[in-house]
């Protein structure tokens, strides 16, 4: 633990980061739209619905936009805070240095890429207590916010390598923005439309439903199904109704996303180095 | 200490090295000369680790650039031709950094960032943004960088391009001091005379390939291949010029009766030169001086560069 908290980049990169004003200024921001949103909902609902309090029925409605909104925030900010963590430091020729130091790949790696969660994570920490306001009026309960944090953990960390990889196996940033951005759109946008168009088709051409793995595959590693089921865990019955295939959507996206984070960053530790070994 | 063997580098069908042997000593300060795209940088970026090479070795303190890169890269402090610095980052948070970078404590560290600012004589920029400081500064603090971690060999690409003139002076004064210290040196050059003033050894590189390598008087031996050498004498110069005349070495011999020498080109070693001097002086030749007019390093430059071609 000591070892991930000395890491030389990680360390640097946080100073960095705290150092220039635009960080506080986009959290302060963030905080600022989440409570306008929160105490806005509120006092709609409350002004509106004639009942003049707060429902628990309400409340998880507010609960599940939230919830939205912060998947959101993820997918839209970890490919920007990672996708130029090498290439910008090769555009800013400081990157040789770095490969001459003692560091590891995996060091610098792991660095650039904890350093760029740590910020979402705080981001994600400084709206727990707007969060907390649902648990105010009821109608979710904490263990289940616990396991929503868990996934959005996964979900950066794998959103986050894929950047990484991107960023050290092409040269320049903004390639390896638009690669890392289109990667995250195919897997949270394409990958519901080829479920719906694979399922659709099954119950078109066969009249009757036929078992779908593909089919459920690709809904299985939608981040917004899988928010789905989260907050509402009966959503879950439908895929396995129009897929055939009866296997728990939180374990599919846990085993594929675990998967590809460790893909990425294997590929980015190998690639980040030239190999000075023979190649013929 | 460092040994090249056979190093090759080719982009396509190009060679941007070929054929590169070389060894040094431990303390040797190596001067690097060629024009550009003779290969300096091609040939430092491989002893950095961070080129591979098509075929051929080096090896730095034993260990094989190829086989064992994290090895290599504790031996050695390495100064690009080109470097960037990040912004938002002090002088010494700078250092820090990559002291960092090398697992050197924290508590180590606290002490020798002000030595290294010392050294490099930027204590009184500690405190100031890197991005900031001047290019010269920057350089220098690139050199305290390299420094860092206390590396036996110093692998430096242009450290003095882009200096002024009292910059230059004073990064040689850094230089001279790390010599002191018995640091294996490598700094790479376009400019002949700034290395031959502190290297021991040179070696000129072009088209890839080292044509010369050696001390800096055999370098100019070698490859200007004749020095210019001047005597003035007493007595009857024809006797004078026929004498040297007889000498293998000597060529071009000419009179210059109204300043009393004779002038002429020699070949041969600074060995030679000596027993020339003395067979002069068994001959009861009257000599006044006999001196060597400095054959400008430019025109060495110029002419082993112009020969390769
Ligand atoms: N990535 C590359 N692809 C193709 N050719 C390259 C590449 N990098 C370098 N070269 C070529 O290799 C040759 C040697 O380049 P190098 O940078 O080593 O020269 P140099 O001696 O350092 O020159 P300078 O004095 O200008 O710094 C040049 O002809 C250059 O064009
Ligand atoms: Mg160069």
């Amino acid at each position: 633990m000591k070892q991930v908290f000395s890491n030389p980049v990680l360390v640097k990169e946080i100073k960095l980061r705290f150092r220039s004003p635009k960080s506080f200024i986009g959290i302060l921001f963030y905080l600022i739209a989440m409570c306008i949103f929160v105490f806005g909902f509120i006092l709609l609902t409350t002004q509106f619905s004639g009942t003049g309090y707060f429902r628990p029925e309400e409340s998880f409605f507010m609960f599940t936009m939230l919830t939205y909104i912060q998947l959101g925030l993820i997918l839209f900010i970890t490919p920007g805070l990672t996708a130029g963590a090498i290439s910008s430091e090769r555009e800013k020729q400081t990157l040789n240095i770095l490969l001459t130091t003692a560091q590891t790949s995996f060091q610098i790696i792991f660095g650039k890429l904890t350093s760029s969660i740590a910020f979402l994570l705080l981001l994600l920490i400084a709206g727990l207590p707007i969060y907390s306001m649902v648990f105010l009026f009821g109608g979710v309960s904490p263990g289940q916010l616990g396991i929503i944090f868990l996934y959005f953990f996964l979900t950066m960390l794998a959103i986050g390598s894929i950047g990484i990889m991107y960023s050290t196996i092409i040269r320049k940033t903004i390639v390896s923005m638009i690669a890392t951005y289109g990667t995250m759109i195919f897997l949270s946008a394409v990958t519901g439309f080829i479920y719906l168009v694979i399922t659709g088709m099954n119950t078109m051409v066969s009249g009757s439903l036929s078992s779908s793995p593909v089919g459920h595959f690709f809904a299985s590693i939608n981040p917004v199904v899988l928010v789905l089921t989260l907050v509402s865990p009966g959503s879950d019955t439908f895929i396995t109704d129009t897929t055939k295939v009866d296997f728990p959507i939180w374990a599919g996206y846990a085993i594929f996303y675990i998967c590809i984070t460790a893909l990425a960053i294997f590929i980015s530790v190998k690639k980040l180095r030239v190999n000075m070994k023979r190649t013929k | 200490m460092i040994e090249i063997k056979g190093l090759t580098k080719k982009y396509g069908s190009f060679y941007a090295l070929n054929d590169i042997n070389l060894t040094l000593q431990e303390g040797t300060v190596f001067g690097f000369v060629g024009a550009n795209g003779a290969g300096k940088s091609t040939t430092f970026s491989i002893l950095a680790t961070l080129l591979q090479p098509t075929s051929g070795d080096a090896f730095v303190n034993g260990k094989s650039v190829r086989t064992d890169p994290s090895d290599v890269r504790k031996q050695i402090g390495y100064m690009p031709d080109f470097f960037g610095v990040y912004d938002q980052l002090k002088a010494n948070e700078y250092l820090d950094f990559y002291g960092a970078s090398y697992g050197i404590s924290e508590v180590e560290r606290k002490v020798l960032i002000p030595q290294l600012l010392e050294l490099v004589n930027l204590s009184h920029k500690r405190y100031e943004y890197v991005d900031l400081l001047s290019r010269g500064m920057k350089q220098r603090l690139c050199l305290a960088r390299s420094l860092i971690h206390d590396p036996k060999v110093l692998i430096l690409d242009e450290p003095a391009s882009g200096l002024d003139p009292r910059a230059r002076v004073e990064m040689r004064d850094i230089l001279k001091q790390l010599k002191g210290m018995g640091k294996t040196i490598l700094i790479s050059s376009h400019i002949l005379p700034e290395l031959a003033e502190m290297c021991d050894e040179i070696g000129v590189i072009d088209g890839g390939r080292l044509i010369a390598h050696g001390s800096v008087t055999d370098i100019q031996a070698q490859l200007a291949g004749e020095r210019h050498i001047t005597v003035k004498a007493k007595g009857l110069l024809e006797n004078v010029a026929t004498f040297f005349e007889e000498d293998p070495f000597v060529s071009s011999v000419e009179l210059h009766t109204e300043k009393n020498s004779v002038t002429f080109n020699y070949r041969g070693t600074e060995d030679d030169q000596i027993n020339l001097l003395k067979k002069a002086m068994d001959h009861s030749i009257k000599i006044i001086s006999f001196s060597e007019t400095e054959t400008d390093l430019e025109d060495v430059f110029m002419e082993i560069t112009k020969g390769a071609k």
